[in-house]
C-alpha cells in the first residue's frame, strides 16, 4: 500500500508539472497548446544531448534543457498562436496550428535520432534504494518528487508575489483591461508561454529519466493525460492541475495494481469523460463553463 | 505506353487510390459536425465500432457484406446520440477534450476486449472491399452533404455554425440539429471503418488512436471547410503527397516517414496562417486577384 | 392581452437587473418600451426571448406560459427578435439570413430534395421570393446578394428586421433598431414598424430615439432601475412627472 502511494505519487508529479504548462496557457489565452507535448519531448533528448554527448553533469543539463523549453515555447506562440490572435475562428485555429508544429517537431526529431528508444546512461542518475516502512523507493524517485515540489512553489511564488505573477494575472482575467492599464499584453503572453513550457521541460527530462526511456512519441500519451488531468482539475485552475495530477497518478498506480495494467489508461479517459459530462469545471474550476 | 507497363502503374498505386477514397469518406466525417461549428474529435471511435461490427459479423455469421455495412454505418450513428446528447452542450475545446476522451475509451475498450483478442486485433479479415465500394461510399457521402447544402437543413447549419443563439431565436432547434450531424458524422466514419478493415485484412485498436482522429482533421482543414467537397480535396492531395515524397525522399537520403510526418505539418500550418479557407478556396481566389487586377488596369 | 408579464425578476449575483416588472402588450400594438441606459430593458427583451430564465414572475403569450421555454421554443409560439448590438450571420447574404428568418414558416423535408422532387424545388423557388420580397419591403432589395459583413451598420438593421419578420411572427421584439441611423432613415423605420403593425403583428419596441417612441407607440412603459416607473399613453407618460424626473427631463433639457 505504501509502496503504491510513493509511485502514484511520483508518476502524479510529472502529470502535475506537465498540465501545469498546458493549464498556465490555457489560462491566459483560453487555447489549448497542442504543441505542449513536443517541447516535453524535445527537452527530454535536449537533456540526453548534453549529458551523453556533451559529458556535462545532469545537474547542469537540467536546468538548461528547462531554458531551452522556456525558448521554445516563446518560439510557439510566435509560430502557431500570434498571427492568429484576433481572428473569429482562433481558439480551433490555433489548436490546429499547434498540433501542426508538434508534428513538425516530432518528425525532426525523428529523422535525428530515429524512431527507437533511447536510454540515459548508467551513473548520470542516483541508483540507490531507501526503505521507508514497508515501501523501497528509489533516490530517483525522491529526487523527482522534490523537483516537481519545488517548481510547483517556485510558480505559486511567481504567480503570487512578483510583479510578473499579477500581470500574468492581470492578461488571464481579461486582456483588455490588462491594456488598458498599460500592460504590455503579446511581452505577457510570451512570458507566460516560456514558463508554461519551461514546465512541460521539467516535465519531459523527469519522464525520460523516471522510465530511462527517451522517444519521438513519448509525448503523445501524457498529452492526452495531460487533457485528463486540466479538465479534472478545472480549466485554468493551477492548484486543481496540481492536485489532479497528483490524484490521476494515484489512481493509474491503483488500477494497475487492484484491476490490471491494461485498464491503466482507461480510468484517465474514463474519469476525463464523465467529468466533462457531469462537471465541466472540473473540481476546482470557479468559472462557469465558458463560451469558446 | 504498353498495357503492361499501365497495369504495372495500375497495381502499384492501386492502394494510394483507394486510401484516397478511405480518407475523403473520413474527412467528410469531422467536416460533417463542423459544418454546424462543432469540432468533434470522436471519429477514430465510431471508426473503430463501425471496424470491429462488421468484422465481428464477417466471422461469426454468413450476412452477406451488403448487411455487414449497414450495420457499420448505422451503429455509430446509434452510439452518437446518447453520447452527443450529454457531449454537445460542452463548447469549443470543452467538446473536442470530450469527445478525444470517448476515443480513446472506444480504443482502450476493444485492447481489453478478449473476443477480439485485444490488442493484437484480429488478423486474415477477409478481403470483400473493392474499389468501386469505396468510391460508391464517397459518393453517396459527398451526394448527402451537397443536397443539404442550401436546403433549409443547410441554412439551419450555418446559422448554428454563425452564431448559434441568434439560430435558436429564429427557432432553430440547434441542439437537434446538433445531434444529427455528429450521427451522420459517425456513420461516415463508420462505413469507413468497416471497408477499410476489409480491405487491409485487419482490424487493430491502434489505428484508431488519436493521431488518426488528427489526420482526418489535418485532411479536412487542408481541404477546406468552407465547402462540401473541400475535405475529400485535402484528403486527395495528403495521401497522394507522401507516394511522391518517397521517391524525393529516398534520392535524398531521408527516411519516408519523418519527411512525410514534416510535410504533413508544414502544409497543415501553412494553410492554417495563409489560406484559412483551405486549397479548395485557391481557384477563388486566383480568380478574384485577376479580376482586381484587371479592374486597376481598366481603371 | 397577447402577451402579459407578470413581476418579473431576474438578478445576477444578488443585483436586480429587472426587480419585478409587469407589462403588457395587445394585439397589433406597438409598445414602447423605455428608460435610462441599465434600466433593464435588453435584460427584459431576453427574459422574453428565452434567452435567459427569468429568476421570478411569469410571462404568458396568448394564455400559454413561456417563460423558462428554450428559445427555439419560444420562437415557434411566434416572438422573434432584433439585437440591440446586431446578431446577423456574418457570413450570409443578406438573402439567406431572411431565409434563415423564415425557418419555421418553410415546410421543406430534406428527403424531397434528395430524390429532386419538383415540389422541393418550388418550395424553394417560393421561400427565396418571399425573402426577397421581405427584402425589398425594408429597403435593401438591390443588395440581396451582398454577404450581411459587407453591409454598413443601418443596412443591416434593416436586414434584421426583415430576418425577424420572415418567421411571420405575433410579436416582434425591436432592441434600438435606429441606433446608428441618419434621420431620413429612421423615417423610414418608423413607417415600417407602423405597416408591420398594421398587418397585426404587435411589436414591443426598445428604443431611445424618444421622437420617434412618442411618434409611433401606442402605449408606452418606462423602466427605471428595473422598475416600472409609468405606463400609458404617450402623452400620458410624457406628462408623469416620475418620468420627467427619471428620464424625459434629462433628455429634454439636454
Amino acid at each position: 500500500m505504501g509502496q503504491q502511494i510513493v509511485n502514484g505519487l511520483f508518476l502524479g508529479s510529472i502529470y502535475a508539472l506537465f498540465a501545469l504548462g498546458y493549464t498556465l496557457v490555457f489560462g491566459v489565452l483560453d487555447i489549448l497548446n497542442l504543441a505542449h507535448q513536443a517541447v516535453f519531448m524535445i527537452c527530454a533528448y535536449a537533456a540526453l544531448v548534453l549529458v551523453v554527448h556533451l559529458h556535462m553533469p545532469m545537474f547542469v543539463a537540467f536546468p538548461a534543457a528547462v531554458l531551452l523549453g522556456g525558448i521554445l515555447g516563446m518560439g510557439v506562440d510566435r509560430i502557431a498562436f500570434r498571427p492568429l490572435r484576433g481572428r473569429s475562428d482562433s481558439n480551433i485555429a490555433g489548436l490546429i496550428s499547434s498540433i501542426a508544429l508538434a508534428t513538425i517537431l516530432e518528425a525532426v526529431v525523428s529523422q535525428i535520432f530515429g524512431p527507437d528508444v533511447e536510454r540515459f546512461p548508467l551513473g548520470s542518475v542516483p541508483t540507490r534504494t531507501l526503505h521507508i516502512g514497508d515501501a523501497v523507493v528509489s533516490e530517483l524517485q525522491i529526487v523527482i518528487i522534490a523537483i516537481a515540489a519545488a517548481m510547483l512553489l517556485g510558480l505559486t511564488w511567481l504567480l503570487r508575489r512578483t510583479r510578473l505573477g499579477r500581470r500574468i494575472r492581470a492578461v488571464a482575467e481579461s486582456p483588455k483591461a490588462a491594456r488598458v492599464l498599460g500592460v504590455d499584453v503579446d511581452w505577457i503572453i510570451s512570458a507566460s508561454f516560456f514558463v508554461s513550457s519551461a514546465l512541460g521541460a521539467a516535465a519531459g527530462i523527469l519522464f525520460g529519466l523516471a522510465f530511462n526511456n527517451v522517444a519521438p512519441d513519448m509525448g503523445r500519451s501524457v498529452e492526452l493525460k495531460g487533457l485528463a488531468v486540466i479538465v479534472l482539475g478545472g480549466m485554468g485552475s493551477m492548484p486543481g492541475a496540481a492536485l489532479a495530477g497528483l490524484a490521476l497518478g494515484l489512481l493509474e498506480v491503483f488500477t494497475v495494481a487492484f484491476i490490471g495494467s491494461s485498464y491503466r489508461d482507461a480510468v484517465a479517459f474514463g474519469v476525463l469523460f464523465l467529468v466533462l459530462v457531469l462537471r465541466p469545471r472540473g473540481l476546482l474550476g470557479s468559472a462557469a463553463l465558458r463560451e469558446a | 505506353m504498353s498495357l503492361e507497363s499501365l497495369q504495372d502503374i495500375w497495381l502499384t498505386y492501386q492502394s494510394t487510390v483507394a486510401f484516397i477514397g478511405l480518407n475523403g469518406l473520413l474527412a467528410l466525417s469531422v467536416y460533417t459536425t463542423l459544418s454546424c461549428g462543432q469540432l468533434s474529435l470522436a471519429q477514430a471511435g465510431f471508426m473503430a465500432i463501425g471496424a470491429y461490427a462488421s468484422t465481428i459479423l464477417t466471422f461469426h455469421t454468413g450476412l452477406p457484406f451488403a448487411v455487414n455495412l449497414a450495420v457499420a454505418t448505422l451503429l455509430p450513428a446509434l452510439v452518437a446520440i446518447p453520447l452527443g446528447l450529454p457531449v454537445l452542450r460542452l463548447k469549443g475545446v470543452f467538446l473536442a477534450i470530450a469527445t478525444i476522451g470517448f476515443g480513446e475509451v472506444v480504443r482502450l475498450f476493444f485492447v481489453n476486449l478478449d473476443f477480439t483478442n485485444g490488442a493484437l486485433g484480429l488478423t486474415a479479415v477477409p478481403q470483400r472491399t473493392s474499389m468501386w465500394m469505396i468510391y460508391a461510399a464517397l459518393g453517396a457521402a459527398l451526394f448527402v452533404l451537397w443536397r443539404i447544402r442550401g436546403s433549409r437543413t443547410g441554412h439551419a447549419l450555418e446559422a448554428i455554425r454563425e452564431d448559434e443563439p441568434a439560430a435558436r431565436t429564429m427557432g432553430i432547434d440547434a441542439a437537434r440539429y446538433k445531434l444529427a450531424m455528429l450521427a451522420l458524422g459517425a456513420s461516415f466514419a463508420g462505413l469507413a471503418g468497416a471497408l477499410e478493415a476489409h480491405y487491409t485484412y485487419m482490424v487493430s485498436p491502434s489505428t484508431y488512436s488519436f493521431s488518426r482522429v488528427v489526420d482526418m482533421l489535418v485532411y479536412a482543414v487542408v481541404g477546406g471547410t468552407g465547402v462540401f467537397y473541400g475535405p475529400v480535396v485535402g484528403a486527395t492531395f495528403l495521401t497522394a503527397l507522401p507516394e511522391v515524397l518517397r521517391e524525393v525522399s529516398s534520392r535524398i537520403g531521408l527516411a519516408p516517414g519523418p519527411v512525410r510526418l514534416f510535410v504533413n505539418g508544414l502544409v497543415l500550418l501553412l494553410v492554417i496562417l495563409f489560406l484559412p479557407e483551405g486549397i479548395s478556396s485557391l481557384p477563388r481566389r486566383v480568380r478574384g486577384a485577376l479580376q482586381a487586377r484587371r479592374r486597376a488596369r481598366a481603371s | 392581452m397577447l402577451l402579459s408579464l407578470q413581476d418579473v425578476r431576474k438578478t445576477f449575483g444578488g443585483l436586480a437587473a429587472v426587480d419585478g416588472a409587469s407589462l403588457s402588450v395587445g394585439s397589433g400594438e406597438v409598445h414602447g418600451l423605455i428608460g435610462p441606459n441599465g434600466a433593464g430593458k435588453t435584460t427584459l427583451l431576453n427574459m422574453i426571448s428565452g434567452l435567459i430564465p427569468p429568476t421570478a414572475g411569469t410571462i404568458v403569450l396568448d394564455g400559454e406560459r413561456i417563460d423558462g421555454m428554450p428559445s427555439h421554443v419560444v420562437a415557434s409560439r411566434g416572438i422573434t427578435r432584433t439585437y440591440q448590438n446586431i446578431r446577423l450571420f456574418p457570413a450570409l447574404t443578406a438573402a439567406d439570413n431572411v431565409l434563415v428568418g423564415a425557418h419555421l414558416r418553410r415546410d421543406a423535408p430534406l428527403w424531397r430534395r434528395m430524390l429532386f422532387l419538383p415540389s422541393a424545388a418550388v418550395e424553394e423557388r417560393a421561400a427565396q421570393d418571399a425573402s426577397l420580397a421581405l427584402l425589398a419591403r425594408v429597403g435593401m432589395s438591390g443588395q440581396a446578394g451582398e454577404r450581411a459583413s459587407n453591409l454598413s451598420y443601418g443596412d443591416q438593421r434593416r436586414v434584421e428586421i426583415a430576418r425577424a419578420l420572415a418567421s411571420e411572427p405575433r410579436v416582434m421584439l425591436l432592441d434600438e433598431p435606429t441606433a446608428g441611423m441618419n434621420p431620413a432613415e429612421v423615417v423610414a423605420i418608423a413607417e415600417l414598424i407602423r405597416s408591420v403593425a398594421r398587418t397585426g403583428h404587435s411589436v414591443l419596441l426598445v428604443e431611445h430615439n424618444v421622437k420617434l417612441v412618442m411618434d409611433v407607440c401606442d402605449r408606452i412603459t418606462v423602466l427605471d432601475f428595473g422598475k416600472v416607473i409609468a405606463d400609458g399613453t404617450p402623452t400620458e407618460v410624457a406628462r408623469d412627472p416620475a418620468v420627467i424626473a427619471a428620464y424625459l427631463g434629462g433628455e429634454a433639457a439636454a
